[in-house]
This record gives C-alpha cells, sequence and structure tokens, in this order.
C-alpha cells in the first residue's frame, strides 16, 4: 500500500544544538561557585551543601571537594530528594522516590546551600524550601545552580550561578555530568528537541 | 503502576520492589519531628471495614494522614449496613463522595475485586475472607528483608491454619515471585488442597525449623472454624505451637513473625513473642511505611 512516507509529508525539522558549557567550562564554573560560596559564607563555616537529584547531587559533592581542596574545610554534603513535595504530581504518572539523606549533624539552624543543576521555573526550589521546612530549620538558605535560564514562575532567585543562558521557552537546556551521564556539558536545544 | 490491590498475584518483581524500596523511604519520615508529607494532599482516602479490625485500619488510616489525605473511616457496625444496604450501595454512595481510593475489609472472600468494578478510584484489599491480604504480604517481605538483607533465595516456613489465612495465601505468591522459599507447615486439616506449584508441604514443624531463614506463626482462626480440625487445643499448641526450646533449634539468624493478633500460648508462647528473635512489633511499624507506600503508588500520579 502507498501511504506517503512521514518525510515526504512532513521534512523533519532538524533542532537546532547548542554548546554552552563544556567539560572544561563546566569544572571553571564549579571552581568559581566554590569560591563564592566561601567569600560569601566567610569561610563556609556552619554551612550545609544539599542537592536537590539527580545532578545536583554530584554537583554539591564536586562543590564541597572543591571548598575542601581550595581551604582545607570539610563541608557536610547532604540529598534533598523533592519528589513528594512536587506540585505537579497528579499531572504525570506516579514518581519513584528517592533518598533524602541529611548529614549527621543536620540541618536545624545551618546555612543550607541548595545545589540544582537548572534553574527554570523555580518550582523545584519551592519544593525543596517546604521540604527542607519538615526536616529542621536552617538558619538561612541560599541557592547555587550550574545554569540559570530564566523563565521563573515564582519569586525565586538564586545565590550563585555558574552560567546566565538567555533562553526562549520553547527551547530546553540540558546538563549531563561526567557522575551521572559519562560526560560534563551542557546544551542548549532549539525547538521540537524531545527529552 | 497497577491501579488496584487486590492480590499479592498482581504484583510483579519489579513493582513489588519498587513498594519495597518506597516503603524504606517512607520509613525515614516516620523517624522525622514532622511525619507528614504532602503528596496526597486534597486525595480522599475511604476505610470500608465490614469486619473487626485494629491494627490493619489504624496502620492504613495513619499512612494516609501521613500522605496529608483526608481519611474516612467507615465500619459496619453503626451504619447502614444494618439497615440491609448492600455492598453496591455502600460503594455507589462512596463514589458520589468523591473517594481516590477505598481500602476495604470483608468477611466475603472476593469482594473487594467486585468493588473495584463498580468504583472509579484504587481498590485496596485489606483482608477479604479466607482469600487475600496483599499489604500484610508486603509488610512481611519489607520485615525480612530489613531484617535478613536480602528475599530472594529463603527459606520461609508457614506455620499453623493455613487454610483459613488469607495473610498465608498472599505470602506465598509475593514471595514466590520475590524468589523466597515458602514451605507450609500444619495438621494436615488445614493445609489446603490446591497449594501454588513450587510450594513445599510438612506437616512436622520439628523437621522444618533447622533449615528455616523465617517462621511465620499464623493465628488460629476460631471464629471461622465451625467444624473441628484438631481434636484439642493444647494438641495443637504441643505439635505446632512455638515455644522457647523449638525456637533454640532455629538457625541463629532466623526470626520469627506473626501478623497479629496472638493467641498467646496457643501457636506462640509469649517467651518466643518477646524474644529478640520476634519482629511482631516492627511489622506493625513496618506496616505503616508500607502502607505509605502502596497508597503514594497508586494516588501520587495520574495513572488513570
Amino acid at each position: 500500500m502507498a501511504y506517503p512516507s512521514a518525510a515526504q509529508s512532513s521534512p523533519p525539522r532538524q533542532p537546532s544544538v547548542k554548546v554552552i558549557l563544556t567539560s572544561a567550562d563546566v569544572h571553571r564554573v564549579v571552581d568559581r561557585i566554590a569560591h563564592q560560596i566561601l567569600e560569601k559564607t566567610q569561610g563556609a563555616a556552619d554551612t550545609v551543601l544539599l542537592g536537590i537529584p539527580t545532578r545536583g547531587t554530584p554537583l554539591a559533592r564536586r562543590l564541597a571537594d572543591r571548598i575542601s581542596a581550595f581551604e582545607g574545610i570539610s563541608v557536610p554534603v547532604g540529598v534533598l530528594d523533592i519528589t513528594l513535595y512536587r506540585d505537579d504530581l497528579r499531572r504525570n504518572a506516579t514518581r519513584a522516590v528517592g533518598p533524602t539523606q541529611l548529614p549527621s549533624g543536620g540541618i536545624d539552624g545551618m546555612r543550607v546551600v541548595l545545589v540544582d543543576d537548572v534553574l527554570f521555573s523555580g518550582r523545584t526550589v519551592r519544593a525543596a524550601l517546604d521540604a527542607l521546612g519538615d526536616l529542621g530549620r536552617p538558619a538561612s538558605v541560599q541557592l547555587a545552580v550550574l545554569v540559570d535560564r530564566g523563565h521563573r514562575q515564582l519569586p525565586i532567585r538564586a545565590d550563585y550561578v555558574g552560567k546566565n543562558i538567555p533562553t526562549a521557552l520553547a527551547e530546553s537546556v540540558k546538563v549531563t555530568l561526567a557522575e551521572t551521564d559519562g560526560a560534563d556539558e551542557v546544551r542548549l536545544y532549539g525547538e521540537g528537541h524531545n527529552s | 503502576m497497577i491501579r488496584h490491590l487486590l492480590s499479592g498475584a498482581d504484583l510483579d518483581a519489579d513493582t513489588a520492589t519498587q513498594i519495597l524500596d518506597t516503603a524504606a523511604e517512607m520509613a525515614a519520615v516516620s523517624g522525622r519531628e514532622v511525619k507528614k508529607l504532602p503528596a496526597l494532599r486534597g486525595r480522599t482516602v475511604v476505610n470500608l471495614f465490614y469486619e473487626d479490625s485494629t491494627r490493619t485500619r489504624i496502620s492504613f488510616e495513619a499512612a494516609a494522614k501521613r500522605l496529608s489525605a483526608d481519611v474516612i473511616n467507615f465500619s459496619a457496625k453503626g451504619s447502614s449496613v444494618t439497615k440491609g444496604e448492600s455492598l453496591k450501595d455502600t460503594a455507589l454512595t462512596l463514589q458520589a463522595m468523591g473517594a481516590d481510593a477505598v481500602v476495604v475489609r470483608h468477611p466475603a472472600s472476593g469482594a473487594p475485586h467486585r468493588l473495584a468494578d463498580w468504583v472509579d478510584g484504587s481498590v485496596v484489599n485489606a483482608g477479604d475472607g479466607t482469600h487475600e491480604h496483599p499489604t500484610q504480604a508486603l509488610l512481611d517481605a519489607y520485615t525480612m528483608r530489613s531484617r535478613l538483607g536480602r528475599l530472594a533465595g529463603l527459606s520461609v516456613a508457614v506455620v499453623g491454619d493455613v487454610l483459613h489465612s488469607r495473610v498465608a495465601r498472599s505470602n506465598v505468591l509475593l514471595l514466590a515471585t520475590l524468589g523466597a522459599k515458602v514451605t507450609l507447615v500444619g495438621p494436615p486439616t488445614l493445609i489446603p488442597v490446591d497449594i501454588a506449584p513450587g510450594t513445599d508441604v510438612c506437616y512436622d514443624l520439628d523437621a522444618v525449623l533447622p533449615s528455616s531463614d523465617v517462621v511465620m506463626m499464623l493465628r488460629v482462626q476460631r471464629e471461622r472454624m465451625n467444624d473441628s480440625y484438631f481434636p484439642s487445643a493444647r494438641e495443637y499448641a504441643r505439635r505446632y505451637g512455638l515455644d522457647g526450646p523449638r525456637m533454640r533449634r532455629l538457625p541463629e539468624h532466623a526470626i520469627v513473625m506473626h501478623p497479629g493478633p496472638m493467641n498467646r500460648g496457643m501457636e506462640i508462647t509469649p517467651e518466643v513473642a518477646d524474644s529478640s528473635r520476634s519482629t511482631i512489633v516492627e511489622q506493625v511499624t513496618n506496616g505503616v511505611s508500607v502502607r505509605m507506600a502502596v497508597l503514594y503508588l497508586l494516588l501520587g500520579g495520574n495513572n488513570r
């Protein structure tokens, strides 16, 4: 039977891909944020880094490693799973719940730095703030992100930003890290990319 | 994810493992100062109990409340059921009230399956007659896994009134899925004739004990026994009751489980029930975490 092939009826649009940060750039950016945390927190005393899965977790570990390499300070690192605090649970299929691991000292009275890969709508950070409230009472909360792509839907801003990327809403930003994906890179995909 | 949880056979190994893994995260929440999660805010869970129950009803209620769901408790006593309302009409009433999940316990085997056809929400079987009790099997599997570190390859002896036990049936199905080896032990009159393939039967408790990693004692269900299945309670306790000397014949690491409520002195002696090998209190604690996991996985997303 002669169905017109998909290629004939609508030629596939090749979505554009742009590398925003290379592996070397990611390393430099992490180094800079580690320095900024040390500077802004006057030596990172009473500070806890909490990574938001999936890619905030290795980023938080890297920041702690760099801080330790620069100043010999060991900053506690934890993982904050926000699945059960999301505001879009009912819109999607059930999401798997991941582990939340707080440093043994807890977060009460500490300065908590939340770490995530991309800051977009701000809803993830909103969920993380709610989750923190149920886990303890930090003295203050800050936010570190590798990429800020704009389009906030909530009044949230980052204290430490690796790179600001002006994007269109239809574009998507994809961060890969060696620990989770095999290699460090940040890419900007044009309209029509699904992932 | 499945829509209803009616039978231990509804779960494949991946889904069962996902429930146990999620339960482990829920258990961490139970250890916090704020034992509450917002995941099921705005959802309604109805506990529909046609049979007496303490731990299962309270456990489901605690689980739903910790996930911020609204809970409506319905027990047949003091309801329109005593005026003759049928299960279907009760179900339609719950439907009209917008129940997202119905947790049902019923004396008739199969009642939750019928209910699942009548309501739009998820149905969770909390024990139907002598048929199944899948969340009990899940919490038993969770308890075994957390105490012994694994399920695959474990030897589990299920001892006592297997015939009337929905706990035993669900456990046999779920443990087979998860790779444990089940041996049913009891007097021949209390062992059903239709045994799942791959399940062993033994009428001698003492022969099974030295090779068991888990001994699960079942309650002798006198309320379901219209006929006499064994000569006397004392004889039953002598042959199939777990006492101190029998417990000491178990391997060093073996655990003793009981779904409760216990008949102390009948199937289990106080010495065993209160020993460090007994996981009876742990099972109750784990029950809340496992039911939180089940409710979250059934209701948390848009699975319709």
